[in-house]
């Protein structure tokens, strides 16, 4: 009745969700008088009681600095902090630990390639390409990169049905083009990009290659060698671990190539007044005390993961996109924000008559919590003449039809204040 | 000019909400409210008058007379949210600005069971708004 393991081979039977959801405290509670249904799940996921106990468990029993110190504590701290590395690097399928470096998420890895590829890689008349889909944290670092080297930055223009127009990326590649920076989906409407297209496409160039997966580790098999990526970017608290931690994946010979980006302990292997040598990889490129706790606890999450069938979680939540997409469609007045060709993870929409802002008040007074606004995409609001953003629901697999029923109603109720 | 702190006051305010049982009450009586507060101008809902701070576009207008009573009109374009600056237009438009400085908000936010909108990490703005009131006044 619980096919939720990963050896389960009845495809058609559906998850025991309301078994999952006891693993994760938050979610049994009362807020506003009502049932919590947490639709916010893009901007952070809840954590499963093994994460909670990973990070209890650093601090009540081993807490000790990691690569230092030789004494018992510390060489079991160090153990963990770097058996975590190993169980990220075989969940994206990295060649090797050492090409995985922590960071505090998403938004400092693509900084640290912004800042140590893309500074001093990168000079006048390069060509930087986004997508008009990207969140503020793929945008904003190659904005300064471009401001100090003189690089331009190109951007993916979208289909109506919110997809990437991928002719007129295929034109905008050319022999400028030095980075493809690009989500593997998007936060804001759920569009899963063709990225494996783009890098191909990219590579036939010469570009490097950077994708954002912040929206995509939490619901997608990520395989970076099949990707053919140069680097990837990812967030602990989007896919069930802690905040505060993340990672890049990099290729060997551009990490090598690539000078230490912040500075300090740890990152060094030898120093004295007149110079320093660095550290090898990763830890050149994790300079201070790393989040210890975060890294195990985000290991922790990934062996959660990996007890569960992803592929029938998967299609859980699918069938809960559907149910609310389907729902949406019904009412009148409801326009969902964007058709991609494929969906994950969220669904955008605004209401005739209604400010998103006020309809999420008027939710959250319904315990129904989800996002308004501009999603950190303010180009992308912009493109879509949304200025005033959009109500974004999105999901877990925790989720349940039941919640996705719950928000439909509260929409409903939520309309007859106006 | 509304009617705000001049024909509808905060003891007003303070018997409306306390008839209004149950939130539903409540949020409908703010969006009564805000429909109450006319819609600034175009001329006026600028950069120089903008209130930041909120999801909504908000906008915030002051005068003060020669008495030294200070007029406050904000707009927004999202409906609770100038319901609530409806609220705080009540209790510190066509006042003094030693009447504005002594006016309890919190105090008042909480006994119409809205407090939760005054919360810093609230991002509709209202606390940016009587903030920016209180500036003025100061001034």
């Amino acid at each position: 009745m619980i096919p939720v393991s990963a050896h389960s081979t009845d495809r058609h039977m559906a998850p025991d969700i309301l078994t999952l959801r006891r693993d994760f405290p938050t979610l049994a509670q009362i807020v506003n008088g009502h049932p919590l249904v947490y639709l916010d799940n893009a901007a952070t996921t809840q954590k499963p009681q093994v994460v909670l106990d990973a990070l209890n468990h650093y601090y009540r029993d081993t807490n000790a600095n990691v690569h230092r110190a030789s004494h018992a504590l510390s060489g079991q701290a160090t153990r963990a902090f770097e058996q975590a590395r190993i169980k990220l690097q075989r969940f994206i399928n990295a060649p090797a630990p050492e090409q995985l470096i922590w960071t505090r998420g998403t938004t400092e890895a693509i900084n640290l390639v912004a800042y140590s590829f893309g500074m001093h890689r990168l000079k006048a008349d390069d060509e930087i390409l986004i997508s008009t889909l990207e969140h503020h944290a793929n945008i904003v670092p190659w904005q300064q990169v471009a401001a100090a080297t003189g690089a331009r930055i190109r951007v993916i223009p979208l289909m109506p049905t919110g997809d990437l127009d991928m002719q007129a990326a295929a034109q905008l590649i050319n022999s400028r083009t030095r980075l493809l920076a690009i989500g593997q989906v998007s936060n804001a409407l759920g569009v899963v990009n063709p990225v494996k297209q783009l890098i191909a496409l990219a590579r036939t160039v010469g570009a490097v290659t950077l994708v954002d997966g912040a929206q995509a580790m939490g619901h997608l098999p990520v395989d970076v060698q099949e990707l053919d990526c140069d680097f990837y970017a990812f967030s602990g608290h989007k896919m069930y671990g802690p905040t505060g931690i993340g990672g890049l994946y990099g290729k060997r010979e551009l990490l090598e190539q690539m000078p230490p980006w912040q500075t300090g302990g740890e990152m060094v292997s030898h120093v004295s007044f007149e110079q320093t040598r660095f550290n090898r990889l990763p830890f050149k490129f994790e300079a201070g005390t790393p989040n210890i706790a975060g890294a195990i606890a985000l290991g922790a999450a990934v062996d959660y993961l990996s007890g569960l069938n992803r592929t029938l979680l998967a299609q859980h939540e699918h069938s809960l996109l559907d149910a609310l997409v389907t729902g949406l469609e019904a009412m009148p007045g409801v326009r969902i924000i964007g058709r991609p060709y494929v969906r994950v993870g969220a669904v955008s929409f605004v209401v005739e008559e209604v400010h998103p802002q006020d309809l999420a008040t008027l939710l959250d007074m319904q315990g129904i919590a989800l996002r308004t606004g501009h999603h950190c995409a303010m180009p992308l609001m912009q493109a879509l003449g949304l200025e005033q953003g959009t109500i974004r629901a999105s999901v877990a697999f925790y989720n349940t039809h039941e919640e996705i029923a719950a928000l439909l109603a509260g929409i409903h109720k939520a309309r007859e204040f106006f | 000019m509304h009617p705000f702190g001049d024909t509808i006051t905060d003891t007003d305010i303070r018997a409306l909400f306390n008839a209004a049982h149950g939130w539903e009450a409540r949020y409908k009586a703010l969006i009564k409210l805000a429909k109450q507060l006319p819609t600034l101008a175009e001329e006026h809902r600028v950069e120089a008058n903008a209130i930041h701070g909120c999801e909504s576009q908000a906008w915030l207008l002051s005068e003060q007379d020669e008495k030294g009573v200070w007029q406050f009109h904000c707009d927004s374009d999202a409906r609770i949210v100038k319901g609530l600056m409806a609220v705080v237009l009540a209790a510190l438009s066509n006042k003094t600005a030693a009447d504005i400085a002594a006016f309890d908000m919190e105090a008042y936010f909480e006994e119409l069971q809205l407090l939760n909108h005054l919360s810093p990490s609230r991002g509709n703005g209202l606390r940016a708004v009587v903030e920016a009131i209180k500036t003025k006044a100061e001034s």
